[in-house]
């Protein structure tokens, strides 16, 4: 092996503390919800077993058929990001089904008072 | 019976008193509500002095988010049967004839008039008209019914019609996707010949990019939407 893996150990592992003690933070701070938080700190776990657990990371470069087995811990990085992309992509999808629900329904709730209020001035 | 006219309008101040006061001599029996869908100009204004009901949606929805908005006032008032009438007075008020008599003679639950089986003097363009095709072709693969333009806004529906898009409407370009949620829910679609008269003001919405954009959006809904569950039969 010509890398030095207990640097990226070092490093990598550093990484995903900071990245946990973000999400955390963010947590108690209330600006984001447990709900969207949870496939971060998902994320983030599994890649921190990777980075210390370096048997871990060699199995599954091994089996995934990764020469080197760091870019193995890349690839799961970059998948569980898509991960967390697609959520994110249903969740706006929701979003703005509802926020055209809410619009709709505001816009025909308005129409309906200005009848209301024509149909009162007409009856006094 | 209560009947709705329903006009969509984005940015049409300069033509919606126009198809307002022609609908209302056309068919003084129609109650007229045009769904301002977020303009910029004087649109609802406009329209509220032509006498028409507005509704005004707070942001641009589209026109299938605007429409829907229109048939769900039509249900809320307990409108049995609905027109929907573009706003830039390309549909003419004459033609809403054609489009009621087979839904009040129970043969439709949905008429869409349509530019084509006529003797119409519609010449889109070659892109267009290609479009236009293919997805025609693909839409009467379906349902198995011969349907010559799916991009048409000027329909009629009955009440069935109307429950259903009030719960259900496509979002953006929707006309294709309406076509195949009447037949998977077995509603009666007939295609009625109408000429359509060019824009009284105003441009057609479509560009390069919106074309590829359209065409993909409504291939894939299409596609999918083959994969989705039959829906349970309405009564």
């Amino acid at each position: 092996m010509t890398y030095s893996s207990g640097r990226l150990t070092f490093v990598a592992g550093f990484a995903v503390l900071v990245v946990l003690g973000v999400v955390i933070e963010l947590i108690r701070r209330r600006r984001l919800h447990e709900r969207y938080a949870l496939l971060w700190i998902v994320t983030g776990l599994v890649m921190l077993v990777l980075a210390v657990w370096r048997g871990a990371l060699y199995a599954l470069a091994d089996a995934a058929g990764v020469a080197y087995p760091p870019s193995a811990l890349y690839m799961v990085a970059g998948l569980f990001v898509l991960v967390v992309l697609l959520h994110y992509s249903t969740v706006l999808s929701r979003l703005s089904e509802e926020n055209k629900t809410l619009a709709q329904r505001l816009a025909l709730l308005e129409s309906e008072r200005e009848s209301a209020r024509k149909g009162d001035r007409r009856a006094a | 019976m209560r009947k709705a006219a329903i006009v969509p309008a984005y940015n049409e101040a300069r033509s919606i008193a126009g198809v307002v006061a022609e609908l209302h001599a056309a068919h003084p029996e129609l109650e007229i509500v045009v769904i301002d869908d977020g303009s910029t100009d004087e649109t609802a204004a406009v329209a509220r002095r032509a006498g028409a009901e507005v509704v005004q949606l707070p942001f641009n929805l589209g026109i299938g988010g605007a429409v829907q908005t229109g048939i769900e006032w039509a249900r809320r008032r307990g409108c049995e049967l609905a027109v929907q009438v573009d706003g830039d007075g390309q549909h003419d008020p004459c033609e809403i004839e054609k489009l009621l008599e087979p839904i009040l003679s129970g043969s439709a639950d949905v008429t869409v008039g349509t530019r084509f089986a006529g003797n119409g003097t519609y010449r889109p363009s070659i892109a267009r008209r290609i479009g236009i095709g293919v997805f025609a072709g693909l839409v009467s693969l379906i349902v198995r019914q011969r349907v010559t333009d799916t991009t048409s806004g000027f329909r009629a529906m009955n009440e069935r019609a109307i429950e259903l898009f009030a719960d259900e409407y496509p979002y953006d370009y929707p006309e294709v996707e309406a076509t195949v949620l009447i037949f998977r829910h077995r509603l009666r679609l007939v295609e009625v010949p109408v000429t359509m008269r060019q824009r009284e003001a105003g441009r057609s919405s479509i560009t390069v990019f919106r074309s590829l954009y359209y065409m993909g959006k409504v291939s894939l809904a299409l596609f999918v939407g083959l994969l989705r569950p039959r829906p349970a039969l309405a009564k």
